[in-house]
């Protein structure tokens, strides 16, 4: 296991080098002198080179990005240029929202995907896989901003159910229902295609056969027997969801105004603030490569085939 | 093919015909389309005057021929999108999958790494690099979209690569871009039409999306994602603004979606079921 772990953290190094790479490479290539931009429109030319030198944009190439590497290393992921804060402080105190509307989020997705999917997998074939079905066709191709509208407008405008902003969602989880709801929805529909097919694969296997022949309820087989074993691919499907919300979702934040990442991304794009913009696109990213690496990991734990098939090279 | 075709089932032949007529649609807008989507008239403010079936939008644009037109720009972005980040991902998938080596590596961790970043994001900053407009749009989606693309062809490649008729291929002397060219790629097309069906229900989606952020092609233009975003700030007088044009959005991803996991059935008729 040891070994293993070695193995995937040495693998997942170059992709990481190369993340950073990108994100320098992107803020180099913004249009427009940061140097004069942060000096502000009065400022003399002098200034503008003082700044400059000071920033270290007078370096050549290759010594700026190894500073920046270095910043990098210490967790240091730049200042904002329109409040001067460093942008890592911002991210960590903007996470928590991102993470209860992730948390909740993923409730609703586990919650929808897996009835849906236990259901139609169940009654293959028939009325209620057809209407499943098209709940999941419905709910994966529905812009997440067109159902947050409508939710917005029926349930807390007309409805008047929820608050129409999730601003001051410190204490309670209420107001977050929305928003979380609408990631949900959309996770959930996918989830449900994923959990139905791999259901359908387990439930045509000999050891439920046996199951059945001993006589045991079909509830009991479909939970010990065929969802256990059809777990894998869901768990799978769930981290990356999870992951994927915890990025903030820049849509919904926006439109049910959650003070989470996703919208902190969006005020930063407005400002044009790019030590910002290159900040969160980089945590995100991380988090995806490090979220992807614990999965495979637990995989491996879990599951030692997995690991045998690794180290002799064949996946 | 006429086989192949019969393969369809009912829900499948629908979205074809949807995409037809989308495709019509977008053809045909000028004719279609009863006033100029662009002409505002503050007069007309979110009213709704005779000859204007869905009434006027918050500029007093007539929001019936700017979906009619939106069919046109959603389409378009999204075919082209689509069609660059195929090219990208089919060079790259096949270039990987069939030398295999150092080549795949490098190729494949290139992958890995366009896909940890958060695609939306992604977008966000290279449409900053490359400045506003419809080509940088296009052109984000397309470098955000590649990299599914070639893992995809890249492991149907791998496949082909030991496959007898390459072997054999290979044995009288055919070089490596022939074999590519008339072996491989020929047999990846049944995947490379799903994949686009597939793509362009993303690529629609990733278009609205930047839109709706305002952060697409130039606000005026008629486009779906951006008369959203537009009427969003009139959702409590008038929530028909973002309604329609969602609801096209909605309408069209759906029946690409279909249309991609139909095709997979109609390619593979020994899968059993609809549903990957």
């Amino acid at each position: 296991m040891l070994e293993y772990t070695l193995r995937r953290l040495v693998g997942t190094a170059p992709v990481i080098f190369g993340i950073l790479l990108i994100a320098f490479v992107v803020l180099y290539l913004v249009p427009g002198d940061p140097a004069a931009t942060l000096a502000g429109p009065r400022a003399s030319p002098e200034d503008i080179a003082r700044i400059s030198k000071e920033m270290g944009l007078d370096r050549p190439l290759p010594e700026r990005f190894v500073t920046y590497l270095g910043r990098m290393v210490r967790g240091d992921l730049g200042t904002s240029v329109v409040n001067d804060r460093p942008v890592l402080d911002s991210i960590l105190e903007k996470l928590p929202y991102t993470l209860k509307l992730a948390m909740m989020a993923m409730a609703f997705s586990i919650l929808i995907g897996l009835a849906a999917g236990i259901i139609s997998a169940t009654h293959r074939g028939g009325m209620v896989d057809r209407m499943t079905t098209l709940f999941a066709v419905t709910g994966i191709s529905v812009p997440v901003f067109l159902s947050g509208l409508i939710l917005l407008y029926v349930f807390a405008g007309k409805l008047k159910w929820f608050p129409t902003s999730a601003f001051g969602a410190e204490q309670s989880l209420w107001p977050m229902m929305l928003p979380a709801f609408t990631l949900g929805v959309r996770s959930g529909a996918f989830l449900a295609r994923i959990v139905r097919s791999s259901l359908i694969e387990v439930l045509n296997q000999d050891y439920i056969r046996t199951a059945r022949a001993k006589g045991l309820s079909p509830a009991r087989i479909l939970v010990r027997h065929a969802l256990a074993n059809a777990l894998i691919p869901i768990i799978t499907v769930v981290a990356l969801d999870f992951s994927s919300f915890l990025n903030g979702s820049v849509i919904v934040e926006t439109i049910f105004e959650v003070p989470g990442l996703g919208r902190f991304a969006m005020d930063a794009i407005l400002k044009r603030d790019y030590p910002v913009i290159q900040g969160v696109v980089l945590f995100s990213a991380l988090i995806f490569v490090f979220g992807n690496l614990l999965i495979d990991l637990a995989y491996a734990w879990i599951n030692p085939r997995i690991r045998e098939e690794m180290a002799s090279g064949k996946a | 093919m006429i086989r192949t075709l019969q393969r369809f089932t009912p829900a499948g032949w629908f979205c074809i015909a949807v995409i037809l007529l989308l495709f019509g649609v977008a053809l045909f807008a000028p004719v279609l389309a009863p006033h100029d989507p662009m002409e505002t008239d503050p007069i007309r403010r979110l009213q709704s005057p005779a000859g204007y079936p869905l009434g006027c939008d918050q500029l007093g644009q007539c929001i019936w021929s700017r979906l009619i037109h939106g069919a046109r720009l959603s389409l378009m972005i999204g075919f082209a999108a689509r069609f660059a980040a195929l090219l990208i991902g089919l060079g790259i998938g096949l270039a990987a999958g069939y030398y295999g080596g150092w080549l795949d590596w490098v190729l494949m961790r290139t992958v890995d790494i366009f896909l940890a970043f958060p695609s939306l994001l992604l977008a966000i900053a290279i449409s900053m690099v490359l400045g506003h407009g419809l080509t940088t749009v296009i052109l984000a989606i397309a470098i955000v979209g590649w990299a599914e693309t070639a893992r995809i062809i890249r492991s149907a490649a791998m496949e082909l690569r030991s496959a007898e008729f390459v072997l054999a291929s290979r044995a009288m002397g055919a070089s490596d871009i022939r074999i590519i060219l008339t072996h491989i790629l020929p047999n990846c097309l049944p995947l490379v039409t799903v994949i686009f069906a597939m793509g362009m229900a993303t690529a629609i989606l990733s278009e609205a999306s930047l839109s709706f952020l305002g952060l697409g092609a130039d606000p005026s233009l008629p486009t779906w994602g951006g008369m959203v975003s537009m009427g969003k700030d009139y959702l409590w007088i008038k929530p028909a603004l973002s309604l329609w044009p969602g609801l096209c959005i909605a309408l069209t991803v759906i029946v690409f979606n279909v249309l991609g996991d139909e095709l997979r059935d109609v390619f593979d008729p020994g899968r059993k079921g609809n549903w990957a």
